[in-house]
């Protein structure tokens, strides 16, 4: 017997159509599902979405090849425009897949069945830097934790942390169910923290971002934190870095930078008007902490250096070409960047692809080192400057991490062991 | 001793009780093909959930969990049950799925403070389609 809280959720017209199979046995199923799921959240209606970004393409085994090839088979359009996050192949270099021939095809398989839903194959975890930016205030669809964030905090455009399957449902009938984030009551801060005695050097690199996402995810969970003490010249690059940390250390959809985030002008509008909590302290020795608990390992010998989650943008490109020119890694350290094709591009036409594969750094779109078999070393100590690619590494693909800015991370691939810039979480 | 819960994937399951004192997200925390947990940082790494009554304060981090939930459902690695302190979306999607997709899934419930609390690891749970949570005397 299927759950069936129809009866709680008021269904437009339309949706009765969809919910009564009218067009289709896959948007029928994609109804079914967005109706319980507005059951589980309490909504007691649907409301239309503007735009979707899909994870779903991801392969997680054969039980999401098996839903989306039945959601083909049944029909299934999308109905809004509709971007994808990474598969776990990268098309353009399927060569770089270094696991199971089978198991890459069938994310192969996976990929495009989402193509065929008539998803846009743009495969990034950063659809926000490849053209997909909905305006403040938009009601979305979106999925993958850091698009989340992101598209809440630092857009302002309105969605839940959605995840696998219903991203598509929601794609399929242009609905979802009205409650959370999509309400803008529940928009306000919940949480407020506030920076102390942090250094304002310290502000502008770009490593204090996913350690103070760190931390406030471990303390904010699933609430959503205000932060106060940013600079307004925070960039985009380091407000998605510190979404995703918070996003991968606790369930963090959105947060509100004071003067920095569009709807947090002040720390009043943050909370909507209402009282502000007590504060929560961020210390420097908070953050020398969180760094701590970033890495696995202890600082020594280093055999990847893996960068790019979320996906490298241009701006982060452009930071790191110098670098690798006066320090260009040592060849037995593997040297990855993770980034979209959009960008690829952009870094062919600059001339810095040529010179990135003079010095053996491999560039990989579509797909990301922890998500997929890409690196070509089994195990070992892998360094990165992502919060993500720190939290997600030792489990997923088994290597002990090193987390380090990014110069700390170019200038140790340069020697093969960790070099650490003994100045930048010191006090003054 | 019984309790009950707020029934958001309904079911009738049985297991012992795996209380994690910390939130897990079942995408890099939960290997399908095995049971097992594997985010080395949370304090029951190493434990497997399969046939358990999972109890955990939340699902944490990324969204993908519920592909991971649905995985184990189809290779038979999924926990009897899973119970949690406030409502994990993610986590019942992928309940939700498994049921349109395999017929079958974990009941997904909700306990408040007080029923949360008072159960522990190893704890014969009985859980029932209306939400009511039967905690068993030891040697069960």
């Amino acid at each position: 017997m299927l759950y069936n809280p129809a009866m709680a959720i008021e269904l437009t017209t339309e949706d009765q159509a969809m919910w009564a199979g009218e067009e289709g046995t896959a948007v029928q199923m994609a109804m079914r599902i967005l109706v319980t799921m507005a059951g589980v959240y309490g909504a007691t209606r649907l409301l239309d979405v503007a735009s979707a970004h899909i994870d779903g393409c991801l392969y997680h085994g054969y039980s999401g090849l098996e839903f989306a090839e039945q959601l083909v088979a049944g029909g299934a359009q999308v109905r809004i425009p509709t971007t994808l996050n990474v598969g776990a192949v990268d098309l353009l270099h399927p060569e770089h897949f270094q696991g199971d021939p089978q198991l890459a095809a069938r994310a192969t398989r996976l990929m495009q069945a989402y193509e065929q839903m008539g998803c846009q194959p743009i495969w990034t975890c950063a659809p926000y830097q490849a053209m997909h930016r909905p305006a403040l205030g938009t009601d979305v669809a979106w999925a993958e934790s850091n698009a989340i964030v992101f598209a809440n905090s630092v857009l302002g455009a309105r969605t839940n942390r959605y995840g696998d399957f219903i991203d598509i449902c929601m794609a399929i009938t242009g609905r979802a169910p009205a409650f959370g984030l999509h309400l803008p009551e529940n928009r306000r801060g919940q949480l407020l923290f506030r920076l102390e005695g942090i250094p304002p050097q310290l502000l502008r690199e770009d490593v204090f971002f996913p350690v103070l996402g760190y931390f406030l995810g471990e303390v904010a969970r699933s609430k959503i934190p205000v932060i106060e003490g940013l600079l307004p010249e925070t960039t985009e690059d380091q407000l998605k870095a510190l979404g995703a940390a918070a996003a991968s250390s606790g369930a963090v959809a959105l947060f509100h930078a004071v003067g920095a985030t569009p709807e947090a002008p002040t720390l009043d509008a943050a909370f909507q008007g209402r009282p502000c909590p007590q504060p929560i302290p961020v210390t420097l020795a908070d953050l020398r902490q969180t760094v701590n608990k970033l890495g696995t390992a202890a600082d020594g010998a280093i055999h990847v250096v893996a960068l790019g989650s979320p996906h490298f943008s241009l701006a982060e490109f452009a930071a790191l070409m110098p670098l690798l020119e006066e320090y260009p890694p040592h060849p037995a350290v593997e040297f990855i960047v993770c980034t979209n094709r959009l960008v690829l591009a952009a870094v062919q036409q600059r001339g810095w692809l040529e010179r990135l594969r003079a010095m053996k750094v491999r560039l990989i779109v579509d797909t990301c080192v922890v998500v997929a078999p890409i690196v070509h070393r089994q195990g070992g100590v892998l360094m990165t400057n992502s919060g993500k690619f720190a939290h997600y590494a030792p489990g997923n693909i088994g290597f002990e991490v090193v987390f380090g800015s990014l110069e700390e991370c170019v200038r140790s691939a340069t020697q093969g062991s960790v070099w650490r810039d003994n100045l930048l979480w010191s006090s003054n | 001793m019984q309790i009950m819960a707020t029934v958001l994937v309904p079911g009738i399951a049985t297991g012992k009780a795996l209380v994690l004192p910390e939130p897990l997200s079942l995408w890099g925390g939960l290997n399908p093909e095995t049971g097992e947990i594997i985010d080395r940082r949370h304090p029951c790494a190493g434990q497997v959930v399969t046939g358990k009554v999972l109890v955990l304060p939340a699902g944490r981090g990324s969204s993908s969990a519920s592909s991971i939930l649905l995985e184990a459902v189809r290779l038979g690695t999924a926990p009897a049950a899973i119970i949690t302190a406030e409502v994990d979306g993610i986590l019942a999607l992928g309940a939700a799925v498994a049921r349109e997709m395999y017929d079958h899934s974990p009941p997904v419930l909700v306990l408040d403070a007080a029923g949360y609390t008072a159960v522990q690891t190893g704890d014969t749970l009985q859980i029932n389609e209306d939400g009511r949570v039967v905690i068993l005397p030891l040697g069960h």
